[in-house]
C-alpha cells in the first residue's frame, strides 16, 4: 500500500513535470504548425499574407495564447499534432496467442502507416501481453498506466476486456477494443467502444441485408441451439425479421451431438417453400448441410454469417457445393477494394501470412482513433495531444465517437458509426462465393 | 413419411455398423471399449490419407485402413488393457476413456484440428429412386455391409474354433484356461476383429457424413453404444436392430415432434425399453452366480 502511494506520488510528480514541459511544447507546436500552415497556404496561395512566413508564425503563436481566437480559427479546420501514447493489451503468448498477435500485427501496420502520412502527429505504440487472463490483463493495464498511456486499443479477448474496461472506466482511459465481441464489454461503460460487431448484431445486420436487397420472400433458419453464438444470432435475426416483415417459414435446430444428419431440417425447409436458408452456424455443419441439400436436389440460396468463413479452406471440400453461398463477414482477405488489397499485401510482406479477421479489426483500431482526433481538431481547432492526460483525451474521444456525424471507413466495414453505449454500426460486407473464391457484393 | 423412414435407416445403419464392433468386444472381453469411436476416426483418417495424398483406389484404401486399425487395436489391447486383466472393471473403463482421449489428441497433433472433407468414394454408383425419394448409394452399401458383417460374425463365433474359444472366454475365463484356451490371445483376436470392423465403419461413416475431425468418432461412438445397449449388448443381431431403430426414432422424433427434442426422445425410448426389458431388445438373460 505504502509502495503504491509512493508510486502514485512519483507518477503525479512526473505527470506534473510533463504538464509543465507541455506548456513549452504547446507554445512550440503551434509555431511549427503555423509554419506548415504557411507552407500549405503557400501552395494554395489563398492567403495573401502567407508569403511572410515569419509574420504568420508570430501571428499564430500570439493567437495561440487566446483560446477564443483558436476556436474561431477552428471552424476552418484545426490541425492534429503531437505524440499519442497508444497502448494495446492482448494474449501475445499462450493458447489464444494467435488472436493477440494478429491484432498486434494489424495495429502495428496501421500505426506505421499513420506515422508515415502525418509527420506532425506520431503514435508511440506499446503492446502488452495478458495471456488471455483477466488478472494478468489488469497488470498489463497498470504497466501501461505507468508508461502514461493515453488511449488503449484493446483488449483483444472478452474476459480480460471486461476486467480491464472496469478499471479503465474508473480511471477515465478511452478504450477501443478490436475484437472483444460480448455486450458485457461495453455495458455501462461510456469510455468503451467496439470495432467488431457484437454477436447478436450480426443477426440484425443479416435480416436487414436480406430485406434491403430483397433476396428472399420465404426464409428458413437452421441453427445450433446448443451454442450461444448461434442462438444469439438466431434470436436477433428472428425479431428483426418480424419487424421488417420478412416471412420465416421454417425454424429448425440441431445440437453439437446431432450435427450429422440434416435431412429432416432441409426437408422441412423445402416443403415449406423456403427460397433462402439462413445459417447462423460454423462452417463444419454448414458444409454437411450444403452437401445434403445437393443430394436432395434442393437448391435454395444459403446465407451465412462470419462463422461460415473458413468453408473454402476445408481440405478436400468440393467448392462447387458452396457456389452462390452468401455470407456476411466483417472482413475478407480476398476482397478487391484498395484498402483491403493494401492491408493484405503489407501484412503478407511483414508477417508472411494472410491476415484474418482479428488482424483486420486490429488494423482499424488506430485508424479510428486517429480519424476521431483529426475530426475533433477539424471541428474544435488545433489539437496537440502531447502531454494531454488520458482523461482529457478520453473526453475528446467519447465526444467524437458518440457524434452521429463522425464515421470511419475501414477494412472491416465502411461507414462505421458508434452508438452512445459503444456498439459499432457499420455497413456489413457481404460476399458471395463464385468459382471457389469470395466476390464482394 | 417414406423419405423420413429412408433417412432414418440410413442414419441408423451407420450407428449399427459401429454398434457391431462395440457389442462384439463387450460380448467377449466383457469390457466397454470407449476408445472404439476413436479407432473409427483413425480408420477414417487413414482412408482419407490413402485416397487424397497417395491417390490409392477406394478399395485399397479400405484395406489399408482395416490393416492399420487392426494393428492399432492389438497394440491398444496389449499396452492398455492386458496389464489390467485382473483389475476391477471400473479401472479398465477409466483406461478406455484415457485411450480415447489419447487417440483424439494424437490425431490432433498429426492431422491438426482443421476439418478435412472425406472424398466421395461411391461417386460412380447411381442413386436409387424409390417413390420420389433418393436412396444414396452409401446407404445401400452400409446396409449390405451390416448384414454381411452380422452374418459373418455369427457364423464365426458359432462355427470356428477361434469363435468357440471366444464364447468360452466370455462365459468363464478361468474354466476356459483350464480347457487349454489361450485367454490372452483370444482377447487380442477379439480386439483385432473389433478394430478392423471399426475401420470399415469409419470409411462408411465418413462417406455418409463427410467431415473428418479428431472428434469425429466420439459422438457417433456414444450413440452406437446406446444402440448396442438398446438392442441388447453382447448380441450381434441386437446391435444391428438397435442401431437401425435408434436412427429411425431419431429422425421421426425430429420430423414429427421437435428438432430440439430429438435426443431427449431417443433416450426416453431407451429408458422405457430398459425398464421393461433390462437386457435390451435381444439381450440374453444371464444368470449371475453369486
Amino acid at each position: 500500500m505504502k509502495k503504491r502511494i509512493v508510486t502514485m506520488v512519483l507518477a503525479a510528480t512526473m505527470g506534473m513535470g510533463l504538464m509543465a514541459g507541455c506548456t513549452d511544447a504547446t507554445a512550440d507546436v503551434p509555431a511549427t504548425s503555423g509554419s506548415t500552415d504557411a507552407g500549405t497556404t503557400d501552395a494554395g496561395s489563398t492567403d495573401a499574407g502567407s508569403t511572410d512566413a515569419g509574420t504568420t508564425d508570430a501571428g499564430t503563436t500570439d493567437a495561440g495564447t487566446t483560446d477564443a481566437d483558436a476556436d474561431t480559427q477552428a471552424s476552418a479546420g484545426g490541425k492534429l499534432t503531437g505524440t499519442l501514447n497508444l497502448g494495446m493489451i492482448g494474449p501475445l503468448t499462450g493458447g489464444a496467442a494467435i488472436y493477440g498477435n494478429a491484432v498486434k500485427n494489424g495495429e502495428q501496420i496501421a500505426v506505421d502507416e499513420i506515422n508515415a502520412i502525418s509527420p506532425d502527429f506520431q503514435i508511440q505504440y506499446n503492446p502488452q501481453d495478458d495471456e488471455h487472463d483477466a488478472e494478468k490483463s489488469v497488470n498489463a493495464y497498470n504497466n501501461l498506466k505507468d508508461w502514461n498511456v493515453q488511449v488503449i486499443a484493446g483488449t483483444v479477448t472478452t474476459t480480460p476486456c471486461v476486467a480491464v474496461s472496469a478499471e479503465a472506466n474508473a480511471d477515465r482511459v478511452f478504450m477501443l477494443t478490436p475484437s472483444a465481441s460480448s455486450p458485457d464489454v461495453i455495458n455501462g461503460k461510456d469510455n468503451m467502444f467496439q470495432v467488431c460487431f457484437t454477436d447478436p448484431n450480426q443477426g440484425l445486420a443479416s435480416a436487414q441485408y436480406i430485406v434491403d436487397n430483397s433476396m428472399a420472400t420465404k426464409v428458413a433458419i437452421i441453427y445450433n441451439n446448443s451454442d450461444a453464438y448461434s442462438t444469439g444470432i438466431y434470436q436477433t435475426f428472428n425479431s428483426k425479421a418480424g419487424e421488417l416483415g420478412l416471412e420465416i417459414v421454417s425454424t429448425t435446430t440441431f445440437t453439437d451431438d446431432t450435427a450429422n444428419d440434416f435431412s429432416v431440417q432441409l426437408g422441412e425447409a423445402q416443403s415449406a417453400g423456403a427460397d433462402l436458408i439462413f445459417l447462423p452456424i460454423y462452417y463444419q455443419p454448414a458444409s454437411l448441410i450444403l452437401q445434403q441439400a445437393n443430394n436432395m436436389g434442393y437448391d435454395p440460396k444459403f446465407f451465412g454469417v462470419d462463422g461460415m468463413d473458413g468453408i473454402l479452406t476445408m481440405e478436400g471440400f468440393d467448392t462447387t457445393l458452396a457456389e452462390g453461398v452468401i455470407l456476411l463477414t466483417p472482413f475478407s482477405a480476398d476482397a478487391t477494394d484498395d484498402l483491403t488489397k493494401n492491408f493484405v499485401s503489407k501484412y503478407n510482406a511483414g508477417y508472411g501470412e494472410t491476415p484474418n479477421q482479428f488482424a483486420a479489426d486490429g488494423y482499424d483500431c488506430p485508424y479510428a482513433i486517429y480519424k476521431a482526433l483529426e475530426y475533433y481538431a477539424d471541428k474544435n481547432g488545433d489539437l496537440d495531444v502531447t502531454g494531454k492526460s488520458a482523461e482529457e483525451i478520453c473526453t475528446i474521444l467519447i465526444s467524437v465517437f458518440t457524434d452521429p456525424n463522425f464515421s470511419y471507413d475501414g477494412v472491416t466495414g465502411s461507414n462505421m458509426v458508434w452508438t452512445a453505449n459503444g456498439e459499432v454500426n457499420k455497413a456489413p460486407k457481404a460476399v458471395v462465393i463464385k468459382d471457389g473464391v469470395y466476390v464482394g457484393l | 413419411m417414406l423419405a423420413n423412414l429412408i433417412n432414418g435407416i440410413s442414419l441408423g445403419s451407420v450407428y449399427a455398423i459401429i454398434a457391431l464392433g462395440y457389442t462384439m468386444v463387450y460380448g467377449i472381453a466383457k469390457m466397454l471399449n470407449f476408445a472404439h469411436g476413436d479407432v473409427i476416426m483413425v480408420g477414417g483418417y487413414v482412408a482419407f490419407c490413402s485416397i487424397s495424398y497417395l491417390g490409392w483406389p477406394p478399395a485399397l484404401a479400405v484395406l489399408a485402413s482395416v490393416f492399420v486399425c487392426t494393428i492399432l487395436g492389438i497394440v491398444i489391447e496389449g499396452l492398455a488393457y492386458k496389464p489390467l486383466r485382473n483389475a476391477t472393471s471400473l479401472a479398465v473403463l477409466i483406461t478406455a476413456i484415457g485411450v480415447s482421449y489419447f487417440l483424439q489428441n494424437a490425431a490432433l497433433l498429426i492431422w491438426t484440428s482443421n476439418t478435412k472433407v472425406f472424398p466421395n468414394v461411391f461417386a460412380n454408383l447411381p442413386a436409387i429412386q424409390l417413390g420420389g425419394t433418393q436412396i444414396a448409394p452409401v446407404t445401400i452399401i452400409t446396409v449390405l455391409a451390416n448384414i454381411i458383417i452380422m452374418v459373418a460374425l455369427t457364423l464365426f463365433t458359432s462355427k470356428t474354433k477361434m469363435g468357440k474359444a471366444m464364447r468360452a472366454v466370455s462365459e468363464d475365463k478361468g474354466a476356459a484356461t483350464l480347457m487349454g484356451i489361450n485367454v490372452n490371445r483370444t482377447i487380442s483376436m477379439t480386439f483385432a476383429i473389433g478394430s478392423g470392423l471399426a475401420a470399415i465403419a469409419g470409411v462408411l461413416l465418413c462417406s455418409a457424413y463427410p467431415t473428418l475431425m479428431p472428434t469425429t468418432g466420439a459422438m457417433p461412438g456414444i450413440k452406437a453404444f446406446t444402440a448396442a445397449v438398446f438392442g441388447g449388448i453382447g448380441s450381434i443381431p441386437g446391435a444391428m436392430l438397435g442401431g437401425v431403430l435408434l436412427g429411425v426414432i431419431e429422425i421421426f422424433g425430429k420430423a414429427y415432434v421437435s428438432t430440439q427434442l430429438s435426443d431427449a426422445i431417443v433416450f426416453a425410448v431407451l429408458i422405457i425399453v430398459l425398464l421393461v426389458k433390462p437386457t435390451g431388445l435381444l439381450g440374453r438373460k444371464i444368470r449371475e452366480k453369486v
